[in-house]
């Protein structure tokens, strides 16, 4: 059997396998369909300092092979998740990443400092495309991330994983930005901002017009900067954006991420996180490689 | 799961009715819950679809629209095809034995599918009233006249029975006869009036909603509603709330 353990800045998995965060709640819905200590990690719904209502419906609109979302972050806040969710995921064996939200900077120290070394990882969500305020516009300007990241990298008692928005016109100088900023990890793709129209009404189908594309629709691009942002930086990456099979993960594991996380498709199937783990062993047998970290960053490029 | 299709009917235009067996699913199912079935061809996401009714603690059976690529493809399947279906999922309705006088379920158009295994849950107690577009849209009025106390119709047109709405039913009925509690599902327009007389007359009612969905078990918190005050998931919290607390849309 090969080997499926991966590091990532300090922090063992058991395997290479991740939830993409705002996909897989506090984990309980999950729980129904199979054991939380099967995954390598848990990435947590947003935490936010203080409770969120989220943006009104319809919040999800179909699209060809992806969803779009404008949930807007709707979570219970850092207080009620140290209380009522993290003594209840504490009991299985897996690592936890806590996903921070804000609408300022002091809101993210504030929320990294309320959580303390409560989880294994911190998530800095940079880039949720469905707030007003804070969220994705943190997340476009280089300059922007190196502040927030080194400021909540100061107050931050775990390793710090940074999301990087997929709506830039350089992801690699935005990884840069993070990697400089003090980040242990970056972690992409968050969603692309889209909108669709009703034909019929002449109005967008969702509520707040526009929203997150997620999907296999996303999965090219994701692979696409995934790749350039393993060229940029040297800490770890955390691959997403459409993994559906153990084939997608390999996929982005060959252009450079040392895990992967799996959000949309657990939407549609919820043993997807199993599938795909167990589709990355399978093709690691298949392919005689003794340890899943081979294939980090494998690709051969075509000249 | 998989379950096997093993009755496929069509009621009229663009309106299936399918019968799966699942009898793990069958013996859990009930009133008022939804299966969230992938319907494969263009469609991405799973569609919510409400159960109509349980055949011998095995089968169950439901019935939907044709609206768009998801339940075109569904509408698609023969018979002893396998669908890939989640569920039975959900809060459903809440029965009340205790309740000594009439009890009204009221459904519009495709809402009224999901309270037919509710009628029958009923044992013959149940008033039912029904609202179509016209003659052609009625669909299942003979089936719930058969384990209902009584059905009363309406048609937009007057194409067929009372010529106007359910709600205008709804109120005649309420001014001459004691009623103990109302449940709902149809069109938000129809389901926010019935709730709004509901509470005119003080009377307990129970609303079957619907929304866009992603998941269908609670984690992507992209169905919510408003009830009470607080966003509620449709798919895990619901369908079915207490109607007084639903702030409906528009």
């Amino acid at each position: 059997m090969a080997e499926m353990r991966v590091n990532i800045a300090g922090v063992e998995w058991k395997n290479p396998v991740t939830t993409g965060s705002g996909t897989f709640g506090f984990g309980r819905e999950y729980s129904d369909f199979f054991d939380l200590s099967e995954l390598g990690a848990i990435c947590l719904k947003a935490l936010s300092v203080k409770p969120r209502q989220g943006n009104p419906s319809p919040r999800i609109a179909e699209t060809p092979k992806g969803i779009l979302n404008s949930v807007g972050l709707q979570n219970p806040g850092a207080e009620a998740f140290l209380s009522t969710e993290l003594p209840w995921l504490r009991q299985f064996d897996t690592k936890l990443i806590a996903n921070l939200a804000g609408s300022t900077i002091e809101d993210y120290v504030q929320v990294a400092e309320m959580l303390g070394d409560s989880v294994d990882m911190f998530e800095l969500n940079i880039s949720c495309p469905n707030v007003k305020e804070g969220g994705m516009a943190f997340g476009t300007d280089a300059k922007m991330i190196e502040n927030v990241t080194s400021q909540v990298k100061q107050v931050s008692k775990v390793p710090l994983i940074v999301k990087l928005s997929p709506n830039v016109t350089d992801i690699a100088e935005m990884a840069r930005a993070a990697e400089a900023g003090g980040a242990d990890a970056v972690s992409l793709i968050n969603t692309l901002f889209g909108m669709r129209i009703d034909v019929k009404t002449r109005r967008p189908v969702l509520r707040n017009n526009m929203g997150g594309l997620s999907g296999p629709a996303v999965k090219p691009v994701a692979v696409r900067m995934v790749y350039q942002v393993r060229q940029a930086v040297k800490i770890p990456i955390i691959g997403m954006g459409g993994i559906t099979t153990g084939e997608d993960a390999v996929e982005f594991m060959l252009a450079g991420a040392n895990a992967v996380a799996v959000g949309t498709a657990g939407i549609v199937d919820p043993y997807a996180w199993i599938r795909v783990r167990n589709g990355i062993e399978q093709y690691l047998n298949e392919n005689n490689i003794a340890d899943v970290n081979e294939i980090v960053g494998a690709v051969q490029m075509n000249d | 799961m998989l379950c096997e299709l093993v009755g496929k009917r069509k009621l009229a235009e663009k309106i299936y009715d399918f019968t799966v067996q699942c009898p793990e699913m069958a013996k859990n199912a009930r009133t008022g819950q939804f299966l969230h079935i992938l319907c494969g061809g263009e469609a991405y996401l799973r569609r919510p679809i409400s159960i109509c009714d349980v055949v011998d603690k095995r089968y169950i059976r439901f019935v939907f629209e044709v609206k768009g690529v998801g339940t075109d493809a569904l509408a698609k399947y023969e018979l002893g095809s396998r669908l890939d279906i989640l569920g039975p999922l959900g809060n459903g309705f809440e029965l009340h034995p205790e309740d000594k006088n009439a009890v009204l379920l009221i459904g519009g158009g495709i809402g009224v599918f999901p309270l037919l295994f509710l009628a029958k849950q009923m044992k013959g107690r149940a008033t039912v009233l029904l609202g179509f577009r016209n003659k052609q849209s009625v669909i299942m009025a003979d089936e719930f006249a058969t384990v209902s106390r009584n059905v009363f119709l309406a048609t937009d047109d007057g194409s067929f029975g009372y010529h106007g709405f359910v709600t205008d039913v709804l109120k005649n009925i309420l001014s001459s006869n004691p009623v103990s509690r109302i449940y709902t599902c149809g069109p938000a327009p129809m389901m926010k009036l019935v709730c709004q007389i509901a509470g005119e007359n003080a009377l307990p009612v129970q609303a079957s909603l619907e929304e866009r969905m992603g998941c269908g078990i609670g984690a992507c918190v992209t169905c919510t509603c408003t009830v009470g005050g607080q966003r509620k998931r449709v798919c895990k919290d619901g369908p079915v709330f207490d109607g007084a607390e639903v702030e409906w849309n528009g």
